[in-house]
């Protein structure tokens, strides 16, 4: 294992934690609205996956994006003004949590309708085929989605053309307060790739390594031509499933049970005991990714709001004389 | 009177039902255990079990045409779509098998469900903060439900479950927790009456859900300043019932129409042609609108506020119609 690359995995994981931690100071505080579901406890997927893509494979998540976002290295401080619904945020302030993007990092967004993205995701993998480029799409969506219709349709439609796709699930067992037992025929999600004729894998989730590694093998499978993959990470969310979520469908032994495999405690933990890095080399990297957290919730506080007079900006990219916006 | 609140008035409406009718059933995502994304259903599932209380898997176009199916062979299912923005996915069996059976068929078959859906806003952005109702109104052989009151909330729903066809029953997730009087004996309200709420001589306000609401704070106002305002709730989108409508206007010559949606095409549209259609020889002043603004809802907290209309427009509009 690289050292360096130890190191920043472990960054943009404690990143990821601190700076959605600062989301529910935020949200407490009411500078943060609307619906605001958290990551902590599945960075690990987010860190290990994006980091086997390269800068220009296209990404396309749901409403549970800040992990993503962070991991493929939009800026903390515009994604914080996002959530503080900033004219300085990513979606100057309209989108919020849910809807995190940069399209100058391929990063097209996050969605908020369970599984409505995934046909994007095919889309973004046909224009690649049709130019002939070597990017690939990844589609990041939750155990849950796997129950909807767009998944079945988008697996079947990459499958038979063959499309440069990776389906990244995010089984974390709960779609918020049902058990994956209770709402899906198979709790092992991959298995469904062979409906489609694709290849399927699972791996744990909550190690970084074992994530990196299975995406990727999907990555070398999917850019040699032989069509989409689908891939299971099992994971688990150690908050609600939003800050409005009384959390009455599972046990505090079941949470401590998963909290033990702590993708950020454990991948410090095994580092340091393989002398890979020390631990206060570790501590260095966390104490930076603190002050960026930090530095982001007060670049969202000093941040303007968006002017009254930019309501009606951006419904059409391409304007026809006087729309029917107008602010009264 | 006792006072309860709107959510309370649903469920007194579900929980009755359910105790009065074995057929009567809900299903949908999270409400069991969960109990709901808006509380509602919260409860149910111990009283009434899982055969009764279904959770279901994020699936809204199974959920709605299984719905149908229940329901063509006699039970009476209520499905939840946890918000109307959600329902556009199963938009396809609503509109193209639901609505249509009773009629394609030649009057065979009936699909005796409730959709009940909340919409609303807070913050939620672009594709969870739609006004939707229109797309449900549009549609022959829906009927589509949208009280204000925990009154009619309840009186509704009753019938709404009671009734063979299929009901889009839609909440304002802003009014869940608002209280009014509910009576302790039954009642029902039928469906497709609309209400006068409030007598007035000087204008109409017409408008339905969370703006009636606010159309009557608004009357309230204007009564201090000697402005008589008549306030008519719609609650039933389809069919709309504009009798009251037309007296009203009869009465007062000066209408403002008031909705959330957006205006194009939307539920004021209706009922302002409808006026002019069927009042034309009354109105002294053209029919007011106040709606929301042509935008896709943004999460900014300001911008929002500025992008839905609030009690300040209606008052506005009046003030205008009555120049
Ligand atoms: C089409 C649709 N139906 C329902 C919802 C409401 N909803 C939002 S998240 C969610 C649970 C999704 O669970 P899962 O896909 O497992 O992802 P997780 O939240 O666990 O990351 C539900 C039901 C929605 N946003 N869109």
């Amino acid at each position: 294992m690289d050292k360096q690359l130890a190191l920043e995995w472990y960054r943009k994981m404690a990143l990821i934690r601190r700076f959605e931690e600062k989301c529910a100071e935020g949200y407490a505080y009411a500078k943060i609205g609307g619906f605001l579901h958290l990551y902590i406890g599945q960075e690990a997927v987010a860190v290990g996956a994006i980091s086997a893509l390269n800068d220009d494979d296209d990404i396309v998540t749901h409403y549970r994006d800040h992990g993503h976002a962070i991991a493929r290295g939009l800026d903390t401080n515009s994604l914080m003004a996002e959530l503080y619904g900033k004219a300085t945020g990513c979606s100057k302030g309209r989108g919020g949590s849910m809807h995190f993007a940069d399209a100058s990092k391929h990063f097209w967004g996050g969605y908020a309708l369970v599984g409505a993205h995934l046909p994007i995701a095919v889309g973004l993998a046909m224009a690649s085929q049709y130019r002939g480029e070597d990017r690939l799409a990844m589609a990041i969506f939750g155990d849950g989605s796997t129950n909807n219709g767009g998944f079945h349709e988008s697996l079947n439609m990459a499958a038979v053309f063959k499309l440069p796709v990776i389906f990244l699930i995010e089984n974390n067992l709960y779609s918020m307060g049902v058990a994956l037992q209770r709402d899906s025929a198979i709790s092992d999600l991959y298995k469904r790739a062979a409906s489609y004729g694709i290849l399927g894998e699972a791996f744990d989730g909550m190690d970084v390594e074992a994530t990196h590694e299975a995406t990727k093998r999907a990555v070398a499978h999917v850019r040699a031509g032989n069509g989409p993959v689908l891939l299971e990470a099992k994971t688990y969310r150690f908050r609600g499933h939003s800050m409005a979520d009384p959390e009455m469908y599972r046990s505090k032994e079941e949470v401590e049970f998963w909290k033990q495999k702590d993708p950020i405690v454990t991948w410090k933990a095994r580092c340091v005991e393989a002398g890979i890095a020390t631990a206060a080399e570790f501590d260095e990297v966390e104490a930076a990714a603190n002050r960026e957290a930090e530095e982001s919730v007060k670049f969202a506080d000093e941040s303007p709001e968006p002017e009254l007079s930019t309501l009606c900006d951006n419904i059409y990219a391409n304007p026809i004389g006087q729309t029917d916006c107008q602010l009264v | 009177m006792r006072t309860i609140t709107v959510r309370q008035a649903i469920q007194e409406a579900l929980r009755e039902e359910m105790r009065r009718d074995e057929n009567v059933f809900l299903m949908g995502e999270d409400i069991a255990y969960y109990g709901s994304a808006y509380g509602v259903t919260k409860g149910f599932v111990d009283e009434f079990g899982e055969k009764r209380v279904k959770d279901t898997p994020i699936s809204e176009t199974a959920i709605i045409g299984a719905a149908t199916g229940a329901a063509l062979a006699g039970l009476r299912p209520i499905p939840e779509i946890m918000s109307i923005n959600f329902a556009l996915q199963a938009l396809d069996q609503v509109i193209n098998h639901s609505a249509k059976m009773s009629y394609m068929f030649g009057g065979q078959m009936k699909v005796p469900m409730v959709l009940r859906t909340p919409s609303g806003w807070s913050q939620l952005a672009a594709t969870h903060s739609q006004t939707l109702e229109l797309l449900f109104a549009y549609i022959p052989g829906l009927k589509v439900v949208m009280p204000s009151t925990p009154y009619d909330h309840k009186g509704l729903l009753k019938s709404a479950i009671r009734d063979d066809d299929p009901v889009i029953f839609i909440e304002h997730a802003l009014i869940y927790g608002a209280k009014g009087e509910v009576p302790e004996e039954e009642y029902l309200v039928p469906i497709g009456k609309s209400v006068v709420r409030r007598p007035g001589k000087d204008v109409t306000v017409v408008s339905y859900s969370r703006m009636a609401m606010l159309a009557m704070e608004a009357a309230n106002d204007l009564a201090a300043e000697g402005i008589d305002v008549e306030v008519i709730d719609l609650r039933t989108l389809r069919p709309l019932d504009m009798e009251p409508v037309i007296e009203s206007v009869k009465k007062t010559n000066r209408v403002v129409v008031a909705e959330e949606g957006w205006k194009t095409y939307g539920i004021g549209a209706e009922v302002q042609s409808r006026i002019y259609e069927e009042a034309f020889d009354y109105i002294d002043a053209p029919v007011r609108r106040v709606a929301g603004i042509e935008v896709p809802a943004p999460y900014n907290k300001h911008l929002e506020m500025a992008a839905y209309p609030h009690k300040a427009n209606i008052v506005a509009a009046i003030r205008e119609v009555l120049k």
